[in-house]
């Protein structure tokens, strides 16, 4: 499902208003474009968005 | 055509990935989110031709390919070269079974046997977690104080599995042009099926050169030489899509590590390659049974 362009997610960490790109997907990884705080896009329509996770011990490659 | 996608967060990496399979017509790619699915053993229907692997945490990735592999599933990759890659120690024995050049290792499973086994080797070494991640708790150990210090750290504070002491001859990667010490680098070279398609040199003034701690990219030329031995690395832990350290010696090229769930986010630009496009087609391959 597309992002609704017309929305807009609000950042838990300074409230700014957040974007999705039209091609934005559940689960990805975006930055608050005001504060820096990475995010998790937990939903696309309607856009919502929440801190990502902290890394964990088994995180990467 | 039907693909899984099995992740947790979205990277850049799987989001190059996602564009690359929706590129492909004919294809339906589903999403299988670790924090979501759960498996019923025995009873599990999936409709999938192939798997592929994309999860964050190396604990989901291994049990999740498995779960995959029990119900019948095509996986990239396998769970076996999960398995494998997934253990510094696994893969090290998988490249001397292969005679696949490496830097010397040795196992010790005792702090007094692991401080003797250094002396032997003479210092510097590298100590590193056989399960670790992202240059996690490595430890460059310059001489005996430090050895003692670190080996009862780890044996003290650290769960049994830091009590297998892989111990690896460090590799100098500083070099010398012109008469100007230059900052270490290492390769990291990407193959796909039977062939290396690209490799980018991870240059740091600090020893440990992993991009995910400010090793900086830039593209390496694959030679010969480094196709073999990528290849060679990649056949010796199962093959499949994966990302080969590679050190320069004076001895030749040396295989440092193999990792099966690569990242290549900052590889694409840097190479002038498509990795995700050319993962996508092996994948396609091993779905069609052409691999």
């Amino acid at each position: 499902m597309n992002a609704d362009l017309s929305a807009t997610a609000e950042c838990p960490v300074c409230g700014a208003q957040i974007q999705l790109a039209a091609d934005a997907v559940q689960g990805e990884l975006i930055e608050c474009s005001d504060c820096g705080t990475e995010l998790e896009i937990i939903s696309v329509n309607p856009p919502q968005v929440k801190e990502a996770p902290q890394e964990e011990e088994d995180w990467g490659e | 055509m039907k693909i899984g996608l099995l992740h947790s967060l979205i990277r850049k990496d799987e989001k190059f990935l996602i564009d690359e399979f929706n590129a492909v017509k004919g294809l339906e790619l589903v999403m299988i989110d670790d924090r979501e699915i759960s498996f019923n053993l025995g009873k599990d229907k999936f409709d999938y031709d192939v798997v592929v692997e994309r999860s964050i945490n190396h604990s989901r990735a291994l049990h999740g390919l498995k779960l995959f592999d029990t119900a019948g599933i095509k996986t990239v990759n396998t769970f076996g070269v999960a398995t494998i890659c997934g253990d510094k120690l696994l893969t090290s024995c998988a490249l001397a079974e292969n005679n696949v050049p490496q830097p010397e290792v040795r196992v010790a499973f005792t702090e007094e046997s692991a401080l003797k086994t250094i002396e032997e080797m003479g210092y510097p070494v590298v100590l590193k977690p056989a399960v670790g991640s992202w240059g996690r708790l490595l430890s460059k150990i310059n001489d005996r104080d430090a050895a003692e210090a670190i080996l009862e750290h780890k044996a003290v504070l650290g769960s049994y599995h830091h009590s297998i002491f892989y111990i690896q001859k460090y590799v100098e990667k500083t070099r010398i042009e012109n008469g100007e010490r230059l900052p270490g680098r290492d390769i990291r070279s990407f193959v796909v099926g039977d062939k290396c398609i690209a490799a980018i040199y991870r240059t740091s003034p600090h020893w440990i050169t992993n991009t995910a701690r400010g090793g900086k990219a830039t593209n390496c030329v694959v030679t010969d030489e480094l196709n073999d031995i990528s290849v060679s690395a990649a056949k010796a832990v199962g093959g499949g899509i994966v990302a080969i350290d590679v050190f320069e010696t004076e001895q030749g090229l040396m295989v440092n590590e193999v990792n099966y769930t690569m990242e290549y986010k900052n590889s694409i630009a840097t190479t002038g390659v498509n990795i995700p496009q050319k993962m996508v087609e092996y994948v396609l391959q091993v779905a069609e049974g052409r691999v």
